[in-house]
This record gives structure tokens, sequence and C-alpha cells, in this order.
């Protein structure tokens, strides 16, 4: 922890803004359609394909429902947020790059034990896997560090490298708080401070209700159907300019890897079945891979 | 006489890899070296958390002149032949010599200069080095296991212009990433590099980063009056973690020792890579509340935000721990049966719920076998599974068994269905020790057998280096866990009995067995081939048969034994002879007075047969052959002055009836014929 007053957890994101803008970043919002982890942004999963240079940071909201405590576990949230940088190709430095960010936010190298775990990540729902590491901080896992080689089951040329911050973890340890509900979202200092509790705690609660207990399976069944059937249906249809709506189709691919997790939060997907949920999930995000780099923006 | 140095410096490399990479680097160096004729005294390996590092000494600046003869076509063969040969040596005709009407090119090569063998060999090694998985980066299509970054390669002093991936060679290495001074730094030579990384904060050898790991833990502990735990695979792969391994000693709440000391140590381990530490120097001393953490870095506080940061993550990991413990102490072992349903074991072998109906039905056959209580062994099998399904088991599957354990303890099971539960997968590897109780070794044999027999009924026996259900490991489990209880029982009739029961069929199981029982007697230092004369007689009671194995292997290195063999086999060749000529003479010999060899040998087989045959139904297999060793004497007699091919057909016959006596006599202690040698 340094010296100085930690960061609040939106000071922390607006740090992390500011290093990863200046380093040719293009700053998105979360995208706002329900996902899984932060890779799943079409920011990612898309512009990771093909030839053309990409360099972009955003927060995205991930959403587990499985992993719902009812907001009683100092540790584990179904809701939480992920800071999320591609660089593409990766430069030859990336891995001072993120250790100077880590200093951005006050993490001091020297002082601290950082350490690259092997860390092989895959995503079997977007065929998407790489190596890496998982990065420690004094023992905790504090990012993902990802170089891929495959995304929607295609090769990628040139490599991207994936940073994933988890942002209550990264932020419990700079304000070496235990509780996550206890986080400083914003300057304790202020007029109307708040914490992460204060924020979300609500949310908690009635999501996880929703998620493991309410969600109405045989709707889930019945909407998991439809964007299944969506996908192919837009991938056919034809835009003004004569392409695929290749973006529509990866929407409902996100819709549909979150109606799965949801099924799969009740309790409703049998042993027997998951792989075959996976593999059609990922089919759909195969077909969106392969007509998005028939586009142009997906550099054809 | 000159050094090569050579370094790859890259972002972090598994810990898993580095011994292996560092192993295939000296191997590639060697045989690339070997192919090239190029000599040398030494060549030595290094791996680390970021780099793989090669010292090649005692090089010639110049490979050796060499003239390479290569056997061309017949002089007189068609034109093409002998000018494609010319094409590929390269010379002229008239250049070839003729020797025998065969045409032999003789070829010089020139030495090459020394420093261009090495660039094309280490390019070589770099582009197909066997890393377990690989990867590109940015926009290359070199595959490194993680990316490169700075290739360090100096023959004698100067830079070998080694080429990958747009990378040039230098004179530079670099240190720790954060420690020491920072920035690339030139080296002349292996002493001035191993001297910069040592100023650096670079520990190069993998063995001295551990040798430094165990100082600092006993140093750190020492200082507490603490132990600590020893752990040698946790060592090898913290050693692959740290450039400059520092021991730091961390605290935790001693409320969380009221965990089983296992899962404190597994989560130590599994999720933080912490070495335990324990009150006394004594292996079976309770745990200390604290851990050990080896950093890669020698903070100017001491290490006192890294311990205290490594202790609220552990304690978060045991917070988690805990709250799986009192969890699944809330759940009877018995009510998580069903979930095992839902669970598949193998797609043809059903669910481990199927799997374990069979293994309580097995752990019911076997109780008997083993002087077992029936009910408890039954129990114990049917509970044996259920902790599969508990929270701590799914977040740590290396405690299956143990949080079984635990937890019929806690349900106040009896303590021999607790501990079979406990200590069914024994034994996990050669060193690892069987369970001795009745009750747990029903169970033990029951899980083994059914993996065995379920696997050999549907076609999965292991093949070649393929093993991927550890078909052999179970096989030599149960070997072991028979042997060494000296239990009694016919292996062959109890897997058909198991078998039999769900309907399966496992072929050549019983075939595996005796080929386990051989590797195993053979890793002891034992004659393999004796078990093959033993099985040769049907005995799969493998108590008996190593104790015939081991009489034999006795006797047969006895002259006595060696004669006897040699008869067994003199009169094995004269049966197999005379059977070919027409049927053998069927009954037993009868006693005639002349020759006196031929009296005598019936009466050595009166006098010795009781005597083997008492010795064989005690099992005492030694005084067997002794008494076998009586005919001796006799037979030798009986092939010096006897011919047993006689022309008068009732003498033939008697002969021949005696031969095949002695034949079966010997035959009740082992196949003779099977005897190597």
């Amino acid at each position: 922890m340094p010296a100085s007053r930690p960061l609040s957890f939106q000071d922390l994101i607006l740090e992390l803004h500011a290093y990863w803008s200046a380093r040719g970043c293009v700053i998105l919002q979360p995208y706002d359609v329900e996902v899984g982890a932060g890779t799943l942004h079409p920011a990612t999963v898309l512009r990771a394909l093909g030839p053309k240079p990409w360099r972009c940071a955003y927060v995205q909201t991930s959403r587990r429902p499985s992993d719902g405590r009812y907001g009683e576990n100092p540790n584990r949230l179904r809701q939480f947020h992920q800071y999320q940088v591609i660089l593409k190709p990766n430069p030859p430095d990336m891995q001072e790059l993120y250790l100077g960010s880590l200093e951005a936010v006050g993490i001091d190298p020297s002082m601290h034990d950082i350490r690259f775990v092997e860390d092989d990540w895959e995503n079997p729902t977007v065929g998407a896997w790489g190596l890496g590491w998982e990065v420690w901080c004094d023992g905790m896992e504090i990012s993902q560090y990802t170089y891929f080689q495959q995304v929607g089951g295609l090769d990628v040329k040139p490599v991207s490298g994936e940073l994933t911050y988890g942002l209550e973890r990264l932020a419990l340890y700079v304000q070496g708080v235990d509780n996550v509900f206890d986080l400083a979202f914003n300057d304790p200092q202020g007029p109307d401070f708040m914490t992460y509790g204060d924020v979300f705690l609500e949310n908690e609660r009635e999501f996880s209700a929703f998620e493991q207990e309410t969600a109405d399976v045989s709707m889930l069944q019945r909407q998991f159907a439809d964007m299944e059937a969506a996908v192919p249906a837009l991938l056919a249809a034809r835009g003004r300019q004569g392409q695929p709506l290749v973006l529509p189709a990866y929407d409902h691919v996100l819709k549909a890897s979150h109606l799965f997790n949801l099924l799969d939060a009740r309790g409703s997907i049998a042993v027997a079945e998951r792989a075959s949920y996976i593999g059609r999930i990922r089919e759909l995000c195969r077909r969106c891979a392969e007509a998005w780099l028939a586009l142009e923006e997906g550099g054809a | 006489m000159s050094e090569f140095l050579l370094e790859f410096l890259s972002e972090e490399i598994p810990a898993r890899m580095q011994t292996g990479a560092a192993r295939d680097l000296e191997r590639l160096t060697r045989e690339g070296l070997a192919a090239e004729s190029l000599t040398f005294s030494e060549v030595r390996a290094f791996a680390g958390p970021r780099r793989l590092t090669l010292v090649v000494e005692g090089l010639p600046a110049r490979q050796a002149d060499r003239t390479e003869e290569r056997r061309g076509p017949r002089a007189g063969a068609p034109t093409q032949a002998i000018e494609g040969f010319l094409r590929s040596t390269g010379l002229g005709r008239d250049e070839l010599e003729e020797r025998d009407g065969v045409l032999f090119a003789v070829i010089s090569r020139p030495g090459r200069p020394t420093s261009e063998i090495l660039k094309d060999l280490a390019e070589g090694i770099a582009a197909r080095f066997p890393w377990p998985k690989s990867m590109v980066t940015g926009s290359g299509t070199f595959r490194w296991v993680r990316p490169l970054r700075r290739v360090l390669a100096l023959f004698d002093g100067e830079v070998v212009p080694i080429e990958i991936d747009g990378l040039s060679a230098e004179f530079f290495t670099e240190g720790h990433r954060v420690m020491g001074a920072r920035g690339p730094v030139r080296v002349r030579d292996f002493a001035t590099y191993a001297e910069a990384l040592v100023e650096r904060c670079v520990v190069l050898s993998a063995d001295e980063r551990r040798r430094r790991i165990v100082e600092g833990a006993r140093k750190v502990t020492a200082a507490a009056g603490l132990h600590w735990v020893e752990d040698f695979g946790l060592l090898e792969e913290v050693g692959g973690m740290v450039e400059w391994p520092v021991a730091i000693l961390g605290d935790m709440d001693a409320a969380f020792l009221r965990l089983p000391p296992e899962v404190v140590r597994t989560t130590m381990r599994v999720h933080q890579r912490y070495f335990a530490v324990r009150k006394g120097p004594e292996a079976d001393s309770p745990l200390s509340p604290h851990f050990i953490c080896i950093a890669n870095v020698e903070a100017p506080d001491g290490g006192r935000l890294i311990a205290a940061g490594n202790a609220r993550v552990l304690s978060a990991r045991l917070n988690d721990a805990r709250f799986f413990w009192e969890e699944d102490l809330k759940v009877p072992l018995a009510d998580r049966l069903p979930r095992l349903a839902g669970v598949t074991f193998h797609a043809r072998l059903g669910s481990m719920l199927d799997r374990v109906n069979r293994i309580e039905g097995a752990a019911h056959a076997i109780a008997p076998l083993v002087g077992a209580d029936r009910h408890a062994a039954g129990q114990a099998a049917r509970l044996a599974k259920a902790d599969l399904a508990s929270g701590m088991v799914g977040e740590f599957p290396e405690l299956q068994g143990i949080m079984g354990g635990y937890y019929a303890e806690h349900e106040g099971l009896p303590a021999e269905v607790a501990a079979a539960i406990r200590e069914h997968y024994r034994p996990q590897g050669p060193s690892d020790a069987i369970p001795i109780e009745p009750v747990s070794i029903a169970v033990a044999l029951a899980d083994k057998l059914d993996t065995l027999v379920g696997f050999f009924s549907i076609g999965e026996a292991p093949t070649g280096s393929r093993d991927p259900f550890a078909l052999r490991r179970a096989a030599l489990g149960v070997i072991r866990i028979i042997l060494e209880n000296g239990l009694r029982f016919s292996l062959g009739d109890l897997v058909e009995d198991l078998a039999g029961r769900c309907g399966l069929q496992p072929n050549g199981l019983i075939a595996f067995f005796a080929e386990r029982l051989k590797v195993a007697l053979r890793e002891a230092g034992r004659r393999h081939d004796l078990v093959d004369a033993v099985f040769a007689l049907g005995d799969d009671d493998l108590v008996r048969v190593v104790a015939r194995v081991e009489a034999l292997s006795g006797f047969l290195a006895s002259e006595d034994g060696a004669n006897l063999l040699a008869a067994f086999r003199r009169a094995g060749n004269i049966l197999a002879a005379e059977a070919k000529k027409g049927e053998l003479p069927s009954g037993a010999p009868s006693r005639v007075a002349e020759p006196a060899e031929e009296a005598a040998l019936y009466d050595a087989l009166e006098d010795v047969t009781p005597a083997i045959e008492e010795s064989l139904a005690a099992e005492d297999f030694s005084a067997a052959m002794i008494a076998m060793s009586g005919l001796r004497g006799a037979v030798d007699a009986f092939f010096d002055g006897v011919l047993v091919n006689s022309e008068i057909p009732a003498e033939r016959a008697n002969r021949l009836r005696l031969l095949a006596r002695v034949r079966d006599a010997m035959l009740h202690v082992a196949d003779f014929s099977k005897v190597a040698g």
C-alpha cells in the first residue's frame, strides 16, 4: 500500500484510464449487453481477429450468476468489474507497460512481490485461448495476462496482448480492506462518501435471488432457442452496404451465452448437456468470427 | 580452446517446464556438436524463470577438415545414375575412385569456423525447441514458450551473429526485474556473465536457488524457534518461480489450525505455494500458525508489506476452506450419494454411483478373503466416494479420501470404516504405504479391482506408454496389498467372481497381473523368467507364486538345481522327440531289476515323491526342491548308463514312463521349460 492516500475504487479506474489513454488506447465504455467476462466485449473478441492494429481499454461489468452469495460473502460477487486492455499487435515491452500501470495505481514493484505465474487462459464458449500468466501481488491474483493464440476457433495474426485487472481485487489490495463491501467507492474524505456496499449490495442481494432461485427456466430455454436461431438469420441478412449483420449477430451470441449462465445458475443444465450448450455457443461465435473477417472492418 | 555462451532471455517460463528445457538444450547441443564433429570438454545448461543459458567449454576455433567417402553406383551403371551421383557429390567423373567395380566419391570438406557452426546450431535449436506448449507473439511466426526478448551469444568473446525472429544476438544480458542495476549489462564470457547476474540479483543455477530457499526457510523458522515442513515437489516448483529467492515468515490466525492439517497445508501449497511450518522438528509435530512465502524480491522494509499482504490472502483462502469444511459437515456422507449419479465415471462404465454400487458388491465379496467384517467393508465401500460431491474435494481434488475419512469420523461412524474411506486410494505410488487393516484392505482392493475389471472389459487396457486410466498403478497396488499383507486367495477366481456380478469380461487381466508382477520382481532384482515358469502352472495365488519364485531362484543358483534343470530338459527333449513317432506309453513305470541305473531311478522317484508332495502341501517350496535334488544322481546315472530308445518295445516304454514321471515330479514345482538360459 502506497504511503499516500490509497485510491478509491473510481479513482483506480480513472488512473488506469489516464495511463492507458496516454499509451494510445481508445477508452471505451462497458458493453451494454450482459457478459461473463471483459473478454467477450466485441472490442476484444472481434477486434482481436484480422490484421488491423487496435488498442483499447475499458471497464466491463461482468456477471457470473453461479457465484452469487446474496451479498453475504466478503470476497465473492455475482457481478464485478474487470479492467480490460487490448494491445494488438502486442508490443515487445508489454510487460513493462503492465508493471508501469501497477505503479500508476500505487503498487511499487520494489516493495511488493510481483510474480508472473503460469496460467493458460481459455474461454471455450468463444473458442479462444492463449498463453500467459496470472499476475500475483504478494500472493494475490490481481490480473490475468494473455497472449491470444486463437479467437472464435481461428488463429489470430497478429497476436493481441490482453490484460484483465480484477478491479475489486486490486482495490481491496490497494486500500488494504478485507471486505469488498467496505471498499471506498469515492473519496472517503469527500462530502458524499460511498462504499462499494452502498452502491452494489442491494444489487447482489436481489440478483442472487433472481439468478439462483427465481429466473423462469422455461422462459430462459425459449429465449436461448430464439437467440440461437437469430444468429444465422442475421448473418444471412444484408445491411445497406451489402454486409452481413455481424455485430447484431454477435450481440445475440452474447445473449445466448448469458442465458446459458443463468440456466446453469438455476441448476437446470445436466452434466451431460453442458458440453453441448458450450459447443453450440462456440459454433455461433465461430460463424460471427468468420463473417467479421470477411468484412472490410475485419481487414478483408 | 574457446568457450561458447548462449542465453535466451524471455518473459516468465512456466516453472514446470524449466528442468526439461535445460535438459533439452544440453542434449540438442551435444547432438548438434557431435553431428559437426566439433570437440568440446564440457556442456552445461541452466534454466530459470526468465532465461535458458548454455555454456560449452573447450571448443576449437575451427572445425577439423573432414573427408567423407560415399559409395556410388557400379562403374557400369546407366549414365543417368552416375550423373545423379556426380551431382549429389559435386565431383567430376574422373574424380571418382573405382574399387571392385563400384564407384566411390571421396569428398574433402574444409573445416568451417566454429562460430559459423554455432550460429547454425543455435538458430536450429531455437527454431525447433521442444517446448511442451509454445506461442507466437506480435506479428512474428517464431514460436517460443513466451515472448523471447533478448539473445546473448558469445564465442571466444565475440558475438555469434545469431538472428531469431528479428532479434540479433548481442553482448548483453539483463538482471532481476526490479533489484540491482537495471538495464542491459555487457559481458565477455561465462565468468563475467555469472558475476553480472549475481550482482544483479539473479541466481542462475536451479540447484543453487533451491539451496537458498531451504537455507532461507530454515533460517526464518529457526529464528522463531520453529521448523519448516519439507516439501520437495513444492521446492522444485518455487525454485522455478523466483530469480532471487527470499524466504519470508508470515503468520495466520491460530484458529485456522482447528481445520484438518491436510486442508491447511493443501490450501497453502496449491493456492499460494507456501511452505508449512510446524512447532517441533519431528515429522508428526503439529502445525504452527505460520507460513513461509518465497518472494522474488528483497524489499527495503525487510518484506514486512509482503508478509502482511500474503497473510491477508492466505486468511481469505483459509476462510473459504473453513466455509467448505463447515458446510460439508452439515451433510452426512450417505446423503451425498445421489449426486454421484450425475457424475460420469466413464461413458461405457456408467456413473460414479454405478461404480459405488459395484465397489460395494466387490467389498462384500473380498471381505471374507481378507478377514474383514463384511458389513463394515460394505459400509465403507458405499461411502468411500461420497466426498467427491463435497465442497472441499471439489476445491481440492487431491484431498479425496482424506476428507471422507474426516467426515466419517465426524458422523461417528466406526473407526475402521473411517480409516477405510481415508486409505482406500492407497498405495498411490511405489513409495506410498499400503493399507493394513482388513476393512481398509477390502475397500482398497475393491476400488482397484473394479477399475481394472471395468476398463479391461471395455477394451481400454494400457498400450505402450499410453495408460490414461493409470491401470498399471492400480494393478501394482493390488499386487503390493496382497503380497505385503500375505493375503491368500486365487486372484483369478476373485476377478471372475467380480466380473461375473456385473456381467463384464476383463479379457487379458490375469496376464496383465502376471506381467506387472514380473515387472515388480524384476525391479526388486529377481529373475522375471521364473514368474513365467511358475505362472505356467496355473497358480494365481500371488503369495504362493512369489514363494515358488524365491525357492526356484535359490535352487537354480545351486549346482544341483542347474544339473536338474539340464536333466529336465534332456528328459523333455527325449519325450518330445519320441512323441512325434507315436503316442507315448501311458501308465506308471514298473520296477525292473536290470539295468541297475533304471532300477535306481525308480527307487529314487519312489523315495523322493512323498517328500516332494509333503513339502508342496506345506508350501515349503525350498524343501520340495531339496527333495527333488535327491533325484539328481539317479537321473545323471540313468542318462549315462541306459539307452532309452531300446529296440525292445517294453523296455523303451518303461523307460519313457520313468522319464515322464521325472518330468511330472518337477512340474509340480515349476514349468522348467519356461526357465531361460
